[in-house]
């Protein structure tokens, strides 16, 4: 699978048809898909989510708090798996068997849901993943009967292993999660988005709007996101922009941009001037 | 698994901390004993999924190492 330059030139520079965001055969209108992590309470990451317009929403899994109270509300009384597809992440594990155990742990929790996002980190100061080790679960995982959506590095030939062994969506980072610092190698994204046949979503690293305008607009299926919104100072808001963002970067990429000129040219026509 | 239960004092390492409970107890009485009867939990009973639908019959055994886990807000 070779893609050649002059295909990779004529990214922004095109109309293109619009195609819907499908993963692992379900039709999502959003492309905008949130995290629940890192909000003031349930009520805030409600709102948030609800402002976002995400379908898709991700939550991890972890040990119930022994001695719980029975009342003490719980995420998905706010976010029923019937309204929303519930995406269970492995953040936080590092290894191959704490991934695959967080993600049989999701399915049963979720009565046989199996689309999962998968993460193995490889290093706590960057939380960047781990490569062999992720593509090692990725293997357990799809043979287990899992749907997987894995957060990969801007690597285009990891990208395209983890599409050729089976995975439902590919996601590789802008910047490291948590980070905002915005797309750190577009060049790279757009190599991604162009040689793959599966949805590939930027998945870490947005800051603000305009990363995740500029992540549609290079031609990506999606973006997700978790600190950019719960983060802002008001997360309902950015929420609000997220879900514009990426609606216009969607509609930039499909009318194609202008191309780029070093000198100006003007906008008015230059003829029929009576100074 | 059904195990012959013998009256008793058992051991179990839940959630990471240790505890004791009164022999036999299935994982539908633990989950009753720790006020998550009615939440939606998974259990994972030395590393092995135990599914709801055999939370009732399933018998711990002293020194099984459990985990109970929910969905929280993550990213």
């Amino acid at each position: 699978m070779t893609t050649s330059i002059s295909k990779v030139k004529e990214i922004g520079e095109r109309a293109r048809p619009d195609k819907p965001l499908i993963v692992a055969g379900v039709e999502y209108r959003s492309r905008l898909l949130v995290g629940t992590g890192k909000y003031k309470d349930l009520d805030e990451t409600r709102r948030a989510v609800e402002a976002s317009g995400a379908q898709i929403v991700t939550v991890a899994i972890r040990r119930t708090n022994i001695g719980q109270s029975p009342g003490e509300p719980n995420l998905l009384d706010i976010l029923p798996p019937d309204q929303y597809t519930i995406l269970p992440n492995t953040a936080g594990c590092y290894t191959v068997d704490d991934a695959v155990r967080t993600c049989r742990l999701a399915r049963e929790l979720l009565n046989g849901h199996d689309l999962v996002k998968l993460e193995v980190l490889g290093d706590e100061k960057t939380l960047f993943p781990d490569i062999p080790q992720t593509l090692e679960a990725a293997e357990i995982l799809i043979k287990d009967g899992f749907k997987v959506m894995v957060y990969t590095n801007d690597d285009p030939i990891v990208a395209r292993r983890f599409e050729e062994m089976g995975c439902v969506a590919v996601m590789p980072l802008a910047a490291p999660i948590g980070s905002g610092l915005g797309i750190r190698n577009p060049y790279n994204i757009r190599f991604i988005v162009e040689a793959a046949t599966v949805p590939i979503l930027v998945d870490a690293g947005v800051g603000t709007a305009s990363d995740a305008a500029i992540a549609m607009e290079l031609g990506c299926d999606g973006v997700l996101m978790n600190t950019a919104i719960a983060k802002a100072n008001n997360p309902i808001r950015m929420a609000a922009a997220m879900k514009k963002a990426v609606e216009a970067g969607r509609e930039a990429y499909l009318a194609g941009r202008m191309a780029r000129k070093q000198y100006g040219s003007p906008s008015s026509p230059v003829g029929g001037t009576f100074f | 698994m059904l195990h012959p239960q013998v009256p008793g004092i058992m051991n179990i390492l839940l959630n990471g901390q240790q505890k004791s409970f009164d022999a036999p107890i299935s994982v539908a009485q633990l989950l009753q004993e720790m006020g998550l009867a009615e939440r939606r939990v998974a259990v994972e009973v030395n590393h092995e999924i135990v599914p709801r639908s055999r939370h009732g019959d399933y018998q711990i055994q002293d020194n099984d190492r459990i985990e109970v886990v929910v969905a929280i807000g993550g990213g």
